[in-house]
């Protein structure tokens, strides 16, 4: 499964993901009337930490902490290549959810019925369109991508590094 | 966004086409490639005023709800609101004050171009004024008159004369409001201080700034740049010509002027005419020298000398495409820097002239009024020059071109209306009494890759002239409508309710009126006060049934004209909202307090057939009030009032004279406006 990758380097702190994911969840596509709206939330959070911005939003963990102390079965994932949903007609608001995510990226709506939390975009992915996050970011400090693929960048980055302290320990 | 969306207009579609098949990014790929835009940015709620920020308001109510200094929503978003409008009211007026500096020069002798070709206007005005005109030359009065405009700009007490020719009721709402515009420049200064960190702070008092400075600008800087224009330039009278790419010639040496001052443009027209010149574009194999504008400057030489326009703003870049261009000599205002950027594909050259804008890339030639001619020449040499650097296989001119009238001022449409013996708007003011005309709507502004190109103007405009609204008309708007065929006497026919026609008719006017440029916007604010002096139709602006609209607006001049048209009581829809919406408290203050305030408000209304019935609705709401009856006949939008009513006021407002009789008055009344070719 494809996940959503963030780069606190890059991010620019603009919120223009936090605008989009909320109008992309809001019942209208007009901003004016999705904030006048006081149900519309983003699902995605900017936090700061050590002088950057980091983009959060829920990771869709193999071993779902949220999936597995829901009481109701309203969170749930229908297999593991897809994202963790939370079906608001099962959900009864416990909130044990909150409190169980280490990311603290699930939470209670405001009318304090249901929670709600990222699901990927799932509808615009169906239609072929990157979450809306994503789609937002002026600066492609968010993308989605296969964690093999980031894996594999990540052990290149490493090669190279590697590499080049052996050169210069050979001294060539 | 596909290519057959980006227009309307087929010529600009043609080279669309052109610009995909050569890879040429324009306007539409960029506007792409910003998507989607700064939310923030579009509701007003982010503050860069001061560097303890940036901040900006969480719209959902979460986050920070104030700045760090505690300026709340309402606060940034009116404050932001006043700087563009202060903006938008400088570019005008900054445009008026060079206008009024070639007054002085031509005045003074100074200048190799310029001369007073409106003596009309300039007596008219001297008399307005004051200044004394016995046994003295119409150079000794321009001087006076130069100088006491010169000093409108910076005036220090009192307040802009041209206020005293608002209706009384406008000047009483001003005062009780304390949006009484003083100098020019000085409302201009003091909004930009008031938007400074820790001035001023309430949204309701910053608006009505806005409201302030605007005024400053269309009382002020834009009316007196439409004066002196006249005085200066010559006073327009209706005149055709042609509109749209297909005015370019593949034969000839084109020249674009794009921009907004017509102090160079003019004499750019003159110099083009010079037989020296004409015969060293001969040598080159150039069967003339064809110019042709884009967006405002268009507009001016339009209106006065009929040359030809070859597009709006949005058509800046397609006409470049077209390979067929020497120069283009730009000077200021929404004139993209992309421009430049064409020099790489085509041999067109871009030349700066003015010297407050530069563009990188381009040639700079400076202009100065006391060498206009020699810059102009030498400007119309380098084209000469370049023609035989035109590649022909590279060349790609739409034929597609339209016919035009333009030149209609508040002074002209006197005498089309009441006739050259009896010059009057009587005929107008009875039109509208009858019923056999709804109101009048202004339709004005910019293209903005928003919205498809032009496609908002036709669309809106069309459902007026329908309901037999006439349309005045001023900058790109006006192009638009012209490539539609909308000002032309036939357009009447095939697009004008019966009402509107019969007097297009009587009168061989179009239905869809060009009185100019941006800042002759200000002609539309004086032909509505000689509507209300005329009588009949309200005694101040805000009871006339008219209204306003800018369906593609985009710039802060906009922004400004809009405040200037609501503070003088006049309805203004817009095409997309202004940057206000991050706070419910303005939004509300400029779209229903301010009814109370100057008897007119701001609405926003993307739709352009919504947005043209708001307009009739208003139009509609002010007959009402007025006790004036429906429209005469059967029009597609009716209005929303019951029908019985309706009957019974007919007969009572026409005295039961047949509406055939009716018309024929007016026919009697009217001679159809001297066009000249």
């Amino acid at each position: 499964m494809k996940r959503l990758v963030a780069d606190p380097i890059r991010c620019l702190a603009c919120r223009a993901c936090e605008i989009a994911c909320a109008l992309a969840h809001a019942e209208t596509d007009d901003l004016a009337e999705a904030i006048a709206d006081p149900g519309t939330r983003p699902r995605i959070y900017l936090e700061s930490a050590e002088g950057l911005a980091v983009p959060l939003q829920c990771r869709h963990c193999e071993d779902a902490p949220c999936v597995a102390v829901c009481p109701s079965g309203a969170l749930s994932r229908s297999s593991e290549a897809e994202p963790v949903l939370a079906d608001q007609q099962k959900c009864i608001g416990c909130a044990y959810c909150v409190q169980a995510c280490p990311f603290g990226v699930i939470r209670v709506a405001t009318d304090q019925t249901v929670v709600i939390k990222c699901d990927l975009c799932i509808g615009r992915q169906g239609q072929g369109l990157p979450p809306a996050c994503v789609a937002a970011c002026p600066v492609g400090a968010l993308w989605l991508e296969e964690m093999d693929e980031v894996a594999k960048r990540s052990r290149a980055k490493a090669a190279a590094g590697a590499a080049a302290a052996s050169l210069t320990n050979e001294g060539r | 966004m596909a290519v057959r969306e980006r227009s309307v207009d087929a010529a600009s579609l043609q080279m669309l086409k052109v610009a995909e098949e050569a890879d040429i990014a324009t306007v539409w790929d960029r506007f792409e490639s910003q998507q989607p835009q700064c939310g923030f940015g579009r509701l007003g709620i982010c503050c860069r005023n001061c560097f303890m920020g940036p901040c900006r308001i969480d719209p959902f109510g979460e986050g920070a709800q104030v700045g760090i200094c505690g300026a709340t929503a309402d606060t940034i978003v009116a404050r932001n609101l006043l700087k563009n409008t202060a903006v938008g009211a400088a570019a005008h007026s900054d445009h008026g004050r060079e206008i009024v500096h070639a007054l002085r020069m031509a005045a003074g002798g100074k200048s190799d171009a310029y001369k007073i070709r409106g003596p009309v206007k300039l007596h008219k005005l001297a008399e307005e004024y004051g200044i004394a005109r016995h046994d003295r030359s119409d150079d000794e009065i321009a001087k006076d008159l130069a100088e006491l405009l010169l000093a409108e700009f910076g005036r220090q007490e009192g307040v802009l004369l041209n206020t005293a020719r608002a209706p009384e009721q406008q000047q009483r709402n001003w005062a009780a409001l304390g949006t009484v515009p003083r100098g020019v420049d000085r409302e201009v200064v003091t909004a930009m201080h008031r938007t400074h960190v820790g001035v001023d702070n309430e949204a309701e008092h910053l608006l009505l700034g806005a409201a302030r400075t605007a005024l400053a600008d269309g009382w002020g800087g834009s009316m007196i740049a439409t004066d002196v224009s006249d005085m200066l330039f010559g006073e327009p009278k209706p005149l055709r010509s042609r509109v749209n790419l297909g005015v370019l010639k593949e034969d000839e040496v084109n020249i674009l002027v794009h921009g907004h001052e017509p102090t160079l443009s003019d004499v750019i027209v003159a110099a083009s005419q010079d037989p020296e010149l004409l015969a060293e574009a001969a040598a080159k194999g150039a069967k003339g020298i064809n110019l042709a504008g884009i967006c405002c400057t268009a507009n001016e030489i339009l209106m006065r000398h009929g040359v030809p326009i070859a597009g709006n703003f949005l058509q800046q870049e397609l006409a470049l495409m077209t390979g067929a261009v020497e120069v283009m000599l730009v000077d200021v205002q929404c004139v993209f820097p992309a421009v430049t950027e064409f020099q790489k594909c085509f041999h067109t050259k871009v030349v700066s002239t003015s010297p407050k804008a530069r563009f990188p890339g381009a040639t700079h030639i400076e202009f100065h009024e006391e060498h206009a001619m020699e810059t102009a020449k030498k400007i119309i040499r380098m084209a000469i020059e370049n023609f035989a650097n035109r590649d022909p296989a590279r060349v790609t001119i739409p034929a597609t071109q339209e016919k035009l009238v333009a030149g209609f001022t508040t002074d002209v449409v006197h005498e089309i209306l009441g006739g050259k013996y009896r010059p009057s708007y009587r005929p107008l003011n009875d039109g509208i009494q009858t019923g056999r005309l709804r109101g009048v709507a202004g339709v004005v502004g910019c293209n903005n890759p928003k919205f498809p190109h032009d496609g908002s103007h036709l669309a809106m405009v069309k459902e007026l002239i329908r309901n037999d609204v006439l349309v005045v008309q001023t900058g790109c708007s006006a192009i638009a409508c012209g490539k539609a065929g909308l000002l032309t006497p036939e357009a009447a026919e095939a697009h004008a309710g019966k009402g509107l026609g019969e007097i297009c008719r009587a009168v061989g006017m179009p239905p869809v009126l060009h009185v100019g440029s941006c800042v002759d916007n200000s002609r539309i604010l004086t032909a509505c006060v000689e509507m209300v002096n005329e009588g009949g139709i309200g005694d101040s602006l805000d009871k006339l049934p008219v209204a306003g609209a800018a369906p593609e607006w985009m710039s802060e001049k906009a922004i400004s004209i809009g405040m200037y048209f609501v503070a003088s009581g006049i309805f203004v829809v817009i095409g997309q909202a202004l940057p206000v919406e991050g706070s419910a408290a303005v939004v509300e203050m400029l779209t229903q307090t301010f009814e109370k305030h100057f008897g007119a408000t701001w609405a926003f209304e993307p739709d352009p057939v919504k947005a043209a019935h708001r307009m009739i609705d208003h139009i509609d709401r002010k007959r009402a009030d007025l006790g004036l009856p429906p429209p005469m006949y059967e029009v597609p939008y009716a209005p929303k009032t019951n029908g019985a009513a309706r009957a019974a006021n007919r007969t009572v407002s026409t005295g039961g004279q047949p509406a055939g009789e009716a018309g024929a008055a007016v026919a009697a009344s009217c001679r159809g406006p001297r066009i000249e070719d």
